[in-house]
C-alpha cells in the first residue's frame, strides 16, 4: 500500500512513530496528483511548494517533540470556495478569477493551526451551485469510479480527490447535500454538521441560512477527528453556536446495541433505482443484525421539502450573489469600457461574468423575492420550513437515528443533466430537506452497483438531531468496520 | 408560466445583462422549474410561523470592547482595494452617479 492510500488515522500513528515523515508523505500525494490528476481533474490550483515547506515545518515540530496532534504533517485538499491567505480564491467562478484574499476562512486557520499540510483548492460548481461539478466555470471533475461520470457536486473534486488518493481528507461545504452527495458517488465518507456548528467565517457564501462546512474523509474515524478540529463558536461568526465541541473521535462507541434507526417511509415512495435501493434496505438489515432496532417512521412533509428548498435557496443566493457588482472584486466591465455608467458596469459585468447555473438561481431567487410573489413563494417556504424542521423533532422523539438513501441514482454521466436543471435539482431529494431543518447527517459507502461494466458507489445517510453529530458517527462507524465497503480503491 | 417580458422583468431587478437566447432560455427552464412548486399553492399555512434559521439564537451581540485579530489586521487597506478591479493605490473607481444638475 502507497502512503496515499492511508486513512489520517493510520498516518497519524506512523508519523507518531516516526516511521513516516509528513515531507515522504507530501511526496507521495504530490506523486499521485501527478500520475492521476490530469484524467481526475479534481485541482483547480495544487500547491507543491507550500505543502512541503509546512510538511518540512511539521516534521521539524515533531522532532521537538512539539506536534500539534494527531493532525500535525497530515495531507489534505480544501474546496475553493473558503477563503485562503495568499492563495487564489475562485469559487470556481469566472467573476472571482484571480481573487487573493489577505485572511483565511476560520477553518482553514484551524487547519493550519493543527499543523495540517494544504496541497491544494479542488473544483466544484461555480459557487457551490450544481450537483456534478459541470457547472464549474473551468472544467468538470470526474469521478475516479468510472471517468466518464461526474463525481457529484458541489464538493465532487473534493471528495474526488480523497476518492483518488490526491489527499488524506478534504474540507467540502454542503447548503443541500454537497458533501453527502459527492461523497455517496465516489465511495467516501461526507459529513454535513448542525447548522451553525463549523464557522462559515471566510466561506463564499451561497445560502447563508442553509449553508455548512463539513469534513470529506476515507473513514468515519477521519471524519471524527476533522470535525473536532474544525468546529466550535467563532466570533467572526455570529450565527456559530456556543456548544461545547465533544471529542467525537475518542468517544466513537464501539457497539450501537439497542440504538434506534428511524426509517422513513416517504423516502422509499418512488424514483430510487431498483439496485440502489437494494443496497439501502441491505445496510438497514446489516445496521439490524448489529444490534439496532428498526423502526418505520414517517416525515410527512417531505414532498414539500424539494420545494421549500428550491425557493429558500436560490432567494438567498440571489441577495448573497449581488456583492459581485465589478467594483468591488473579480471581473469588471469597467476595464473594456472606462465610460460605462455605474449601472452598465452592474449589469455588464455580472451578464458576462457569471456563469449560466448562477444567473439562473438568481433570476429564479429574485422573481420568489419580487413584488408580488413574495407572500405566495419566499412566505410559504419560510413557513413550510416550520413543518420540514418540526417533521424532524417529532421524529427524534421517537428514534436515535434516521437512515435514508443519499441519491436515487449512483453517478450519472456528464452531459446526461447539464442542461435540465429540473432533472438536475430532483436528483438531490434525499439531501435537500435536511439543510431546512438544520440537522446534522453523514452519507457513509454502502455498497457498488453495475453500470456499463463498471461498478459504482452507493452510500447510506445518517441523519441525526441538532448537535448530537456523535450519534451519527457512532453509527457509521459501527456500520462501516461491519460492511468494509469504504476500504476499497478505484483504479486509476 | 413566465413569458419573455417577465424574465426581461427580473434581469433588470436582478441587474443582469442577458442577450435575447438566455431570455428565451432562462423563460423555459424557469417556468419548469416554477412547475415543481405547484404542489404549495393551495396549502394553507396562515397559521404555521415562519422560520428564517434554525438554531434560535437571537440578538448575538459582542461586548463593547476593542478586540483585534491579528489576520485581520495583517489586511492592509492597500491589499483590500488591490482586488478591486479598477482602482488607484488606495481608491475604488467607479463611474460618477451625481449628474451635474
Amino acid at each position: 500500500m502507497e502512503n496515499y492510500d492511508l486513512t489520517i488515522t493510520e498516518v497519524s500513528k506512523l508519523l507518531e512513530k516516526g516511521e513516516l515523515s509528513s515531507v515522504d508523505l507530501t511526496q507521495s500525494v504530490l506523486n499521485r496528483i501527478n500520475s492521476v490528476d490530469d484524467r481526475v481533474k479534481a485541482f483547480i490550483k495544487v500547491l507543491p511548494d507550500e505543502a512541503l515547506e509546512s510538511a518540512k515545518k511539521s516534521d521539524e515540530r515533531r522532532a521537538q517533540g512539539k506536534s500539534l496532534g494527531r493532525l500535525d504533517g497530515v495531507v489534505m485538499s480544501i474546496k475553493d470556495l473558503l477563503c485562503t491567505k495568499g492563495v487564489e480564491t475562485t469559487a470556481a467562478s469566472n467573476i472571482l478569477k484571480g481573487f487573493v484574499p489577505c485572511y483565511d476562512a476560520t477553518v482553514v486557520k484551524k487547519l493550519k493551526e493543527a499543523g495540517v499540510v494544504i496541497i491544494g483548492k479542488t473544483n466544484l460548481d461555480a459557487f457551490a451551485h450544481g450537483s456534478s461539478t459541470e457547472n464549474s466555470d473551468f472544467f468538470t471533475t470526474r469521478n475516479p469510479w468510472d471517468l466518464d461520470r461526474v463525481p457529484g457536486g458541489s464538493s465532487g473534486g473534493s471528495a474526488a480527490s480523497v476518492a483518488s488518493g490526491e489527499c488524506l481528507g478534504s474540507i467540502g461545504t454542503d447548503t443541500g447535500g454537497s458533501i453527502r452527495q459527492p461523497a455517496s458517488l465516489c465511495s467516501v465518507v461526507g459529513l454535513k454538521p448542525t447548522y451553525g456548528r463549523v464557522s462559515r467565517y471566510g466561506v463564499i457564501s451561497m445560502a447563508s441560512s442553509l449553508d455548512v462546512v463539513g469534513p470529506i474523509a476515507k473513514s468515519v474515524e477521519d471524519a471524527a477527528l476533522i470535525l473536532e478540529t474544525i468546529a466550535g463558536k467563532d466570533p467572526l461568526d455570529a450565527t456559530t453556536l456556543d456548544a461545547e465541541v465533544p471529542k467525537y473521535f475518542e468517544n466513537l462507541a464501539k457497539s450501537i446495541k439497542g440504538i434506534k434507526i428511524g426509517v422513513p417511509k416517504e423516502y422509499f415512495a418512488s424514483g430510487m433505482e431498483t439496485d440502489v435501493e437494494d443496497i439501502v434496505k441491505k445496510s438497514i438489515e446489516t445496521i439490524k443484525s448489529l444490534g439496532g432496532e428498526i423502526i418505520e417512521i414517517s416525515l410527512p412533509h417531505t414532498d414539500y421539502a424539494l420545494s421549500t428548498y428550491y425557493i429558500l435557496q436560490p432567494a438567498e443566493v440571489s441577495s448573497n450573489l449581488s456583492r459581485y457588482d465589478g467594483v468591488k472584486y473579480g471581473y469588471s466591465a469597467l476595464n473594456d469600457d472606462k465610460n460605462l455608467s455605474l449601472d452598465d458596469v452592474y449589469t455588464h459585468s455580472r451578464g458576462t461574468g457569471f456563469g449560466s447555473e448562477a444567473k439562473r438561481r438568481i433570476m429564479l431567487g429574485t422573481y420568489v423575492l419580487s413584488a408580488g410573489y413574495y407572500d405566495a413563494y419566499y412566505k410559504k417556504a419560510l413557513q413550510l420550513r416550520t413543518l420540514v424542521k418540526q417533521d424532524f423533532e417529532d421524529a427524534f422523539e421517537d428514534v436515535d437515528v434516521i437512515l435514508t438513501p443519499v441519491s436515487p441514482t449512483p453517478a450519472f454521466k456528464v452531459g446526461e443533466k447539464a442542461d435540465d436543471p429540473v432533472q438536475m435539482y430532483l436528483s438531490d431529494i434525499y439531501t435537500v430537506p435536511i439543510n431546512p431543518a438544520g440537522v446534522p447527517a453523514i452519507s457513509v459507502p454502502a455498497g457498488f452497483v453495475t453500470r456499463d461494466n463498471k461498478d459504482l458507489p452507493v452510500g447510506i445517510q445518517l441523519i441525526g438531531p441538532m448537535l448530537r453529530e456523535q450519534k451519527i458517527l457512532d453509527v457509521a462507524n459501527v456500520f462501516e468496520k461491519e460492511v468494509k465497503i469504504s476500504q476499497r480503491k478505484p483504479e486509476l | 408560466m413566465l413569458n419573455k417580458q417577465d424574465v426581461t422583468h427580473i434581469a433588470r431587478l436582478a441587474r443582469l445583462d442577458l442577450s435575447d437566447g438566455e431570455l428565451e432560455k432562462y423563460s423555459k427552464q424557469l417556468s419548469a422549474v416554477l412547475e415543481l412548486f405547484k404542489k404549495i399553492d393551495d396549502l394553507d399555512l396562515s397559521s404555521i410561523e415562519e422560520t428564517s434559521q434554525v438554531t434560535g439564537l437571537v440578538n448575538v451581540f459582542k461586548s463593547d470592547e476593542i478586540k483585534k485579530y491579528p489576520d485581520l489586521t495583517d489586511c492592509k487597506t492597500e491589499d483590500l482595494v488591490s482586488l478591486s478591479p479598477v482602482h488607484d493605490k488606495t481608491e475604488m473607481r467607479v463611474p460618477k452617479v451625481i449628474g451635474d444638475n
